[in-house]
């Protein structure tokens, strides 16, 4: 048992000092909680960010050139702001991105705006203004590269990212 | 960069008389470049006199820069007659004018006794017979490409009647990397692409480089500190300074005409960006906009009188468009109304036109229209291309453009007729190209 936790532990902490090293701009005690970046697919212990990123859902996405809050982010984000009540100690980074079909001043101002308007249902739904940073990426960072329609709707998005050590 | 030395090579009794005794009258030699075709110019670049390659090496710099101006068009050097064996002498014009080179540039370069180059130049007019422009220069050799560069300028000055852009420099920001993880790097270069360095090492995202126009210092938005804010940087010291802490985003910083003030966006707390000049002095910010919208992009009129800029104010999902409003933020007064989202507006270094990015029908075009938004014209039409700069003289425009399934973006520039776009060598991936002022 121990011996296979072992090996499945030492991708997921490789993967994480790859993330840190690459992603300058991320503050040191940030936890990058994307399934996809982990490498991991299980669901994770309760109260853990492997929990919020596959169980509730750490991103919301966007409808081109918009910050409206979708129906279906709604639903994300009612969870996000759930669990966050259930588990109080952790901070939060909602960062704001844009697809590569803007131009680069513009996006950045898109990004905050999606972030913006993420934090304010967040607020509205409980989650105190205090533990939530926002910041803008811009179409600097897509999670998804091909160039049509598959890949802008996926980066149109707003990650909550946590931060700061659960309970 | 300082030590450039130029005096005035006088025609010279030997080049005088001849010419213009026996040849006929003849127009002044002159490229309209305000025609709509130009035809290009034939000239013939001799290679400068010298013990080693630095002559050729020279003559190189001047016909690439000239031929990339799409004004003139080198003849090849398998059909020069005339060997130049004493560039002091008038050259034989009719074995020039017989391959049909108008123009004709001989030189020589030689090294002083204190280790200085001195280059020196003519140009010919081969049929008035005449030496239409004499000079030389002392320099470091070190600075030989800015020696070719000048007296590009000096041609093209002479032949067009306009300002060269030839001595300048260009700063971009270098891509590496994966897309999702792009590694972003400040680099400058010469506007051919010479003499490329780094001026920040990857670490942070960093976005949107513009020059001073009076300091070798640039304005740029970086992620350093976690927030990104738009930050100065001394081009020769590589140090580095923020422009204003402020508790949310700063960004797309651009300096005014006389270098005093630095206007960008400022992130509201409620998700809009608002457009502010800080004087560098001072260190006191004005509030120029205040609107629930995205006003970006701002880029002062060269009289400093104006500023145009991004904003989606006019409501709808996603309409940004063009704006122009006092300096102080006066009387704001849209002026795109073409079919599309239109941002990144650029002022011209002439007050003219300003350049743009569009997008329509799913592809991203740069253009150009005047300052009241008449006479829109598209010089180019891509899967993504955008973030205009002007050549000094507003005569040319960079730009980045990344075709699809590229991978990346590449540096390119058009001139303001739209036929000739150049590629700019880049080594890597490039973008957010800004254009310096003539050197000093």
């Amino acid at each position: 048992m121990s011996r296979i936790e072992t090996m499945t532990k030492a991708p997921v902490m490789l993967a994480l000092a790859a993330m840190l090293a690459v992603a300058g701009c991320a503050s040191k005690n940030e936890i990058p909680n994307s399934a996809a970046d982990l490498g991991i697919g299980g669901a994770g212990a309760p109260g853990s960010p492997q929990e919020f990123t596959v169980k509730v859902g750490d991103r919301i996405f966007f409808d081109t050139d918009s910050s409206a809050i979708r129906a279906d982010a709604q639903a994300t984000l009612a969870r996000q702001a759930q669990w966050l009540a259930q588990y109080p100690t952790y901070q939060i980074t909602i960062e704001g991105h844009a697809d590569e079909r803007g131009t680069r001043e513009y996006n950045l101002a898109l990004g905050a705006r999606r972030a913006a308007a993420t934090r304010d249902f967040l607020v509205a739904r409980g989650v105190p203004g205090t533990r939530i940073n926002t910041i803008s990426y811009g179409k600097e960072r897509p999670v998804a590269v091909c160039d049509d329609i598959s890949c802008w709707s996926q980066n149109r998005r707003a990650v909550t990212v946590l931060r700061g050590a659960g309970s | 960069m300082k030590n450039l030395l130029k005096t005035v090579l006088l025609a010279g009794s030997l080049a005088l008389g001849l010419a213009g005794a026996i040849l006929p009258a003849h127009a002044v030699l002159e490229i309209d470049v305000n025609k709509g075709v130009v035809e290009p110019l034939p000239i013939a670049i001799t290679d400068f006199l010298s013990g080693d390659s630095l002559g050729a090496d020279i003559s190189g710099v001047i016909e690439a820069d000239l031929k990339r101006s799409g004004l003139f068009a080198p003849v090849d050097k398998a059909a020069f007659i005339e060997k130049i064996s004493n560039p002091d002498v008038a050259p034989r014009f009719s074995d020039w004018t017989v391959i049909n080179a108008q123009a004709l540039v001989t030189g020589r370069v030689t090294t002083e006794a204190d280790g200085r180059v001195r280059a020196e130049f003519r140009l010919w007019d081969t049929y008035a017979g005449q030496q239409l422009v004499g000079e030389q220069y002392f320099a470091n050799k070190a600075n030989w490409r800015r020696i070719s560069h000048i007296i590009a300028d000096t041609i093209y000055q002479r032949l067009t009647g306009e300002k060269g852009y030839f001595d300048t420099r260009v700063v971009f920001v270098d891509e590496s990397g994966s897309k999702d993880k792009r590694v972003k790097r400040l680099a400058i270069m010469d506007q051919d692409g010479a003499n490329q360095r780094f001026l920040t090492d990857g670490s942070s995202i960093v976005l949107t480089p513009r020059f001073s126009p009076t300091r070798q210092e640039i304005t740029y938005m970086s992620y350093e500190r976690g927030q990104p804010q738009v930050y100065l940087l001394q081009i020769e010291t590589g140090q580095r300074e923020l422009v204003a802490n402020f508790p949310n985003m700063t960004f797309a910083p651009r300096f005014s005409p006389d270098g005093q003030k630095v206007v960008m966006s400022l992130l509201r707390d409620d998700g809009n960006s608002n457009i502010f000049a800080m004087d560098l002095r001072s260190r006191n910010t004005q509030r120029l906009t205040n609107s629930t919208a995205i006003d970006t992009s701002p880029s002062y009129s060269p009289d400093g009188s104006q500023i145009v800029f991004t904003s989606d104010r006019g409501g709808g999902t996603g309409r940004s468009q063009i704006y122009v409003m006092g300096a102080d933020g006066s009387n704001p007064k849209r002026i795109s109304f073409g079919e599309g989202v239109y941002s990144t507006p650029v002022w011209s270094p002439r007050g003219d036109l300003i350049a743009f990015t569009k997008q329509t029908a799913g592809q991203f075009q740069i253009g150009v229209m005047r300052t009241d938004g008449s006479g829109e014209r598209i010089l180019s039409s891509g899967f993504l291309q955008e973030g205009p700069t002007w050549a000094p003289n507003g005569r040319v425009l960079m730009f980045f453009r990344e075709a699809a399934g590229s991978g990346g973006p590449k540096l390119f520039s058009i001139d303001l007729t739209g036929r000739n776009e150049q590629p700019v060598p880049t080594p890597h991936f490039a973008s957010d190209p800004a254009w310096s002022p003539l050197l000093e």
